[in-house]
């Protein structure tokens, strides 16, 4: 039994992987990741994943254009270069307004998405960590580190007695790189 | 999640019995992972041999400069700016269907976003050929861009609608295009872990190595929601400042402030007409009829109705306007346009847009499939009108009787018209076999409280009021993919 690293349970419904993460916590069994093929609500609060940050970094991100745009059409039109239109002001703020909001919405989106990317390693090409090749169809698996969890049969029992369709014991942590 | 029932009234948004998750990646996933039936090919001939005509439309185009469309001295802008905001206009339904319904949380956006959303960006791509082709100096079309002019120290006039222009349309092709592919990440995910060999290692690439892992699918939720958040006001703003390039102008006819709104309900007006148009053929062409379920073409009906009303309503208060206005060049304006030489061009717009919609206020035609679709089409001519008569007839009547005119296309004209469809419906049908068309997460979130079966079990559990359930069963007869018998013995 040692060389296993992860104890996979593949669920085929969502609610009976709810109730195995229930299970395996009120045994004192810490869950390393669950993959499921669809976002499950009030999963965050079981595992304690904290709530995202993201929008914080969206405001800032969209403040950033909204200065950017003013900044660089108030440089233009006003200190760089006045052109004289009919004797009408060079600071024409309403006529700056749709410029700053769509840089606004530019630099909010690709700021956001670009941080998220980061923040959870998504990029092209990289090599996918997958642990069950069907967590993107039909099933919903919860992944006990089977190095700090030493009593498998026990979680094994658990996960079969919640619903659990399969177990797996994978000696790879990710089983993608094949 | 699942923990509760949804009401009973409500319609299912995923007919069929048996249907399981993994009958939903298999139903959707097969266009993609089997080879393409007749039907497609058929298509894809036609499609591709449209682009083929606007490769060589615009290629003319380019070589020969603009003088060989049909424009002259007093009709400066015609097909090439009724082509860009057809085209625009378009997009905007996918947007709308993404962005808006989301954040009013209409679950039955989640059969057709995803196409909705490729239509957006076909069509932007589609709408923004032409605005370099009609620049002619096309190769000189970053000079849009706030550069010093000349690279001297003389910049873009920051305070012309085009300029504006070409910030919204960037901005809302790469944001759009940014929401589109965010969004399909775990759809080809599941491509990519089902996929063997050469397949897998190409979606592998592109699934980003998307995992589906608790943290990844929080932030993918709380990302989707702040990008429909900024995409509402941004699909506002698109069709707002494509109007002003006209509002701002002191062209009869052009010169009105009720143009942003107008445009932005006609730009969703049409819009939802080509999603109808693309996705009535699909259904079929591909089997999806239990995911885009009648319901979904009810409810994209009434909103034709609603925002082709807002836009006859439009109409007629600008009429309104002409006259109470006083001023004798608005008010020649709207006469020319509706008895003039053009009067057949505004009697076209007239009738697809205003009269043939409120056909949809009948249930029979609302529910028809064949009808919705003639009428899907009839609104899309409709607004391509619209455009034309907005363009052509308040420019082809200058000041100067003598410089009067009339706008003939030439095959040109014709081609990248006609061309440009072409290579709208070659990028669609390419998207239909390498991308799922139906965004598969999205789907499978329905399937335990929105769908036909599990609205099944509920009545079966037996604490459901049985006039609400007798309501349920009545709302399920307009449904083509319901089999009414298993209802009889209820």
């Amino acid at each position: 039994m040692s060389d296993i690293k992860y104890i996979l349970g593949s669920f085929g419904d969502p609610d009976e992987m709810m109730h195995g993460i229930d299970k395996l916590q009120e045994n004192n069994i810490s869950i390393h990741d669950v993959y499921t093929p669809m976002p499950i609500h009030g999963i965050e609060a079981k595992l304690g994943v904290k709530r995202s940050r993201i929008d914080i970094a969206a405001f800032c991100f969209g403040i950033t254009g909204t200065c950017a745009a003013f900044a660089l059409i108030y440089f233009c039109a006003v200190i760089d270069w006045r052109v004289n239109i009919g004797g009408k002001p060079s600071f024409a703020l309403p006529d700056f307004i749709p410029i700053m909001f769509e840089l606004t919405v530019l630099f909010c989106a690709f700021g956001m998405v670009l941080t998220y990317y980061a923040s959870t390693h998504l990029f092209p090409g990289r090599a996918p960590r997958v642990m069950d090749l069907r967590a993107t169809d039909d099933r919903f698996v919860i992944a006990v580190d089977a190095k700090e969890n030493a009593e498998h049969t026990v979680i094994d029992e658990l996960l079969k007695n919640a619903g659990a369709l399969e177990v797996k014991y994978n000696e790879r942590k990710y089983i993608s790189y094949e | 999640m699942s923990g509760h029932n949804e009401s009973i009234l409500r319609e299912p948004l995923i007919t069929g019995d048996n249907i399981t998750y993994a009958k939903i990646t298999d139903d959707i996933l097969g266009p993609v992972e089997n080879k393409p039936n007749k039907a497609w090919w058929i298509g894809f001939t036609f499609a591709s041999l449209g682009a083929l005509l606007w490769v060589v439309a615009v290629s003319y185009t380019f070589w020969n400069g603009i003088g060989s469309w049909g424009l002259n001295k007093t009709v400066g802008w015609a097909w090439d700016i009724t082509g860009f905001v057809w085209w625009v206009g378009i997009g905007h339904a996918g947007t709308l269907i993404s962005a808006v319904l989301l954040l009013f949380r209409q679950n039955w956006r989640n059969s057709i976003n995803r196409s909705a959303e490729a239509m957006t960006i076909f069509a932007v791509i589609c709408a923004a050929t032409y605005v370099v082709s009609h620049m002619g100096r096309p190769w000189l079309a970053y000079w849009v861009l706030p550069l010093p002019n000349q690279f001297g120290s003389l910049w873009v006039n920051f305070n012309s609608p085009l300029v504006w222009d070409m910030f919204a349309i960037s901005t809302y092709f790469s944001v759009s295009l940014l929401f589109w592919y965010t969004g399909l990440l775990p759809d080809i995910a599941t491509i990519r872990d089902r996929a063997v060999g050469t397949r897998r290692k190409i979606y592998s690439i592109f699934s980003f190595g998307w995992s589906g892992s608790v943290k990844t699918w929080q932030r993918f939720e709380a990302v989707s929601l702040i990008l429909a958040g900024i995409s509402t006001p941004l699909v506002l703003s698109v069709h707002t400042i494509v109007s002003m390039d006209f509002a701002t102008s002191v062209i009869p006819g052009w010169h009105t402030t009720i143009f942003p709104p107008y445009f932005v309900a006609g730009a969703i007006f049409s819009g939802f007409a080509m999603v109808l148009t693309l996705l009535l053929v699909a259904r079929k062409v591909l089997g999806l009829e239990n995911y885009i379920t009648m319901f979904h073409i009810e409810s994209m009906n009434k909103i034709i109705i609603l925002t082709g009303s807002i836009v006859g309503v439009a109409y007629l208060t600008e009429f309104f306007i002409a006259w109470y206005s006083g001023s004798e060049y608005e008010q020649y304006a709207f006469i020319n346009r509706s008895t003039g030489p053009y009067w057949w061009a505004y009697w076209m717009m007239m009738t697809c847009n205003v009269i043939s919609p409120q056909l949809l206020w009948f249930k029979k035609i609302r529910l028809s499939i064949r009808a919705t679709w003639i009428l899907s089409i009839v609104v899309n001519v409709g607004m391509w009108f619209e455009r034309f008569v907005i363009i052509v007839t308040s420019l082809h009547r200058d000041y100067i009787p003598s410089s009067w005119a009339m706008f003939y296309p030439t095959w040109v004209d014709v081609s990248v018209f006609v061309g440009s469809i072409g290579l709208f419906f070659t990028l669609f049908l390419l998207f239909l076999r390498v991308l799922p068309s139906i965004a598969i997460a999205e789907v499978k979130l329905l399937l335990k409280s929105a769908s036909e079966q599990a609205k099944m079990k509920q009545i079966k559990e037996g604490h459901e009021n049985k006039e609400y359930i007798a309501e349920y069963i009545e709302s399920l007869e307009k449904f083509d993919s319901v089999k009414q018998e298993d209802y009889a013995k209820i």
